[in-house]
């Protein structure tokens, strides 16, 4: 019986052949944890005596939630990150690298068919990149700090094979939205996903990570992108070790096969506060919005912030609205300013804030007003999310974004982008 | 393992028991700041009932409908749950990362049919005989039986005490 991805995965990884259901010890590439979720990491780690990092170089603790830190107590929590990672000499990246979810792959850390946990629930976004990596808690990832391997029930995979160019106007963002508004929050639940078809093969690497990490908002375990010579470009300059790309078995099983044709999809947008309350956005055009946040690992990326600069060139934001720009990393950051684009959104009245979550988790400045409407790039727009329980969140792509922000409502990105061609 | 204990059903403000997530559990708002057990504990489901934690009593069982535990992989959600003294959560499902948690920490989960647990039945779970009793209604609901890795991390007192027992591993 042929074997899907990530039966490969945890198979070599564990040193025996494992398939969907069983229980496997298998070692990790890499495990990291982000400002929220490092303390718990400490202090687990901390009450193993005589626990030794397994592998200094394949361990990481990066800040990015809270940057800067806007209060005292998560100053003293990033303060013991830096110890900690200086005690134990592992890879650290400070307040202004960007998110954990940018930074690290950037630095081609993360290689086809690896293994990857971290202590964020959007360590999924790596599957882009042809392998298996998932979100943990604090404790699993300070055992596998000492340890090196975890336990994994090799979970089933669902085929998801995606057909037709997307339409102008419409962009990966959409296509996930759309994907885990059909799947609802607990569809793919404890499932690997295995992405393919024509439209995967046409997305940017950008777009592809836009997917990969939103799978877990359906509760997948894995979201796995096929290797192409895409993937193998956006690898080059970055990776140093030879690595191996990894394809299912033509006989490998899955437990559903599901087929979507795109060519007809319109804009989406998850409505507040469920990722999976999902609409057109002919349904929810015209809401008024006072906050709009371009930004996070789901949608921080160079092409994201060249998609709504494009749509916001030479335009004001709404009066009444916040624009507020979170590049996903300093690279990006650097490159978006080389290129004019920063220079675009601050002309037009945007904010932009460092590198790293931005207002996503409502840990740091960004925070809605009572009764506010924001439309986000993020991931998850659950009550409270942002800071404020009176706030509502809509989630939706770059361009809806960006368009929203310069009309002060929910706009179709497609009307500003025929103007602009 | 034996648990017994009074239902305590939670629901979010649509009467809906289903997809209670991380959020929910405990608003990221405090998660970051408040490093003390006992102090997060008091704001556990904060945004759908303020007065909750002074509704549940020692050894209380939290029922839930699917879903439980989506979103956040942070671990002060299911911590949260366990300081107040929620002995147990049963629901019909539970969100992958949060599943994983909650055992880390020895609190045990139980997956089975909940629609017929009403708030303040009595329960009583077996968790290597793999039954749940509602001795109010008188009836057994069958309970998805736990990996056996799962109910060691249980029996060692969660994922700290088994590393130090053992440290590392033993499948």
């Amino acid at each position: 019986m042929g074997k899907t991805i990530t039966e490969k995965i945890i198979s070599a990884h564990s040193g025996k052949e494992v398939s969907a259901g069983e229980i496997a010890l298998a070692k990790i590439d890499f495990a990291f944890s982000q400002d929220g979720t490092s303390n718990l990491v400490i202090d687990t780690f901390n009450k193993i005596s005589a626990a030794k990092v397994f592998n200094p170089k394949k361990c990481a603790l990066v800040i990015d939630h809270s940057v800067p830190s806007p209060v005292k107590e998560i100053s003293n929590i990033q303060e013991r990150m830096r110890q900690f990672a200086q005690k134990e000499k592992i890879l650290f990246y400070d307040l202004g690298y960007g998110v954990s979810h940018q930074v690290i792959p950037e630095r081609g850390y993360f290689l086809p068919g690896n293994l990857v946990i971290g202590a964020d629930s959007h360590t999924c976004t790596y599957g882009a990149l042809n392998l298996c990596a998932c979100g943990m808690g604090s404790s699993d990832v300070a055992c596998a700090f000492i340890s090196g391997e975890t336990w994994f029930k090799v979970p089933e995979t669902i085929k998801i094979v995606l057909q037709g160019k997307l339409p102008k106007g419409v962009y990966a963002k959409d296509l996930i939205l759309h994907l885990i508004g059909d799947f609802s929050a607990e569809g793919a639940n404890y499932l690997a996903i295995e992405f393919s078809g024509e439209t995967i093969s046409q997305l940017s690497m950008d777009g592809r990570f836009t997917i990969c990490n939103m799978v877990v908002e359906m509760g997948a375990k894995f979201g796995i992108m096929p290797f192409d010579n895409k993937t193998g470009v956006w690898l080059e300059g970055r990776v140093k070790k030879k690595f191996k790309p990894v394809q299912a078995d033509k006989d490998a099983n899955y437990v559903d096969i599901c087929e979507y044709k795109v060519s007809k999809l319109e804009p989406q947008v998850a409505k507040p506060d469920t990722v999976d309350n999902v609409s057109s956005i002919t349904e929810v055009e015209g809401t008024p919005i006072q906050e709009a946040f371009l930004g996070t690992c789901t949608n921080g990326r160079l092409e994201d912030l060249i998609i709504a600069a494009k749509i916001i060139r030479g335009k004001k934001i709404h009066p009444q609205v916040k624009f507020i720009l979170a590049p996903a990393s300093r690279e990006i950051l650097l490159l978006a300013m080389k290129k004019g684009i920063i220079a675009t959104f601050l002309e037009s009245g945007a904010v932009l804030v460092s590198p790293g979550c931005g207002p996503c988790v409502g840990t740091n400045a960004g925070i809605p007003a009572d009764g506010e409407n924001v439309i986000s790039t993020a991931n998850r727009n659950f009550k409270g999310r942002m800071g404020n329980p009176k706030a509502n969140i809509y989630l939706a792509s770059p361009a809806t974004v960006a368009a929203s922000a310069i009309t002060g409502k929910i706009t179709d990105p497609r009307r500003y982008l025929r103007l602009v061609d | 393992m034996i648990i017994k204990g009074k239902a305590k059903r939670i629901y979010k403000p649509d009467g809906s028991n289903n997809d209670i997530n991380t959020d929910y559990i405990i608003p990221g708002r405090y998660k970051f700041k408040i490093e003390d057990q006992k102090e997060l504990s008091k704001h556990l489901f904060e945004d759908l009932d303020p007065d909750f934690v002074k509704k549940i009593l020692e050894r209380d069982i939290l029922v839930a409908g699917k879903n439980f535990g989506c979103g956040s992989s942070r671990e002060q959600a299911p911590l949260a749950i366990k300081s107040v003294g929620i002995s147990a959560v049963v629901a019909q499902s539970f969100a992958r990362i949060f599943y994983r948690n909650a055992f880390n920490l020895a609190l045990p989960l139980i997956e089975c049919e909940t629609k017929n647990i009403a708030d303040g039945d009595y329960l009583e779970i077996d968790l290597e005989k793999g039954a749940l009793k509602n001795l109010t209604k008188g009836e057994e609901i069958k309970i998805k039986p736990l990996p056996k890795i799962i109910l060691e991390l249980l029996k060692t007192g969660g994922l700290v005490n088994y590393f130090k027992k053992h440290k590392k591993f033993n499948l």
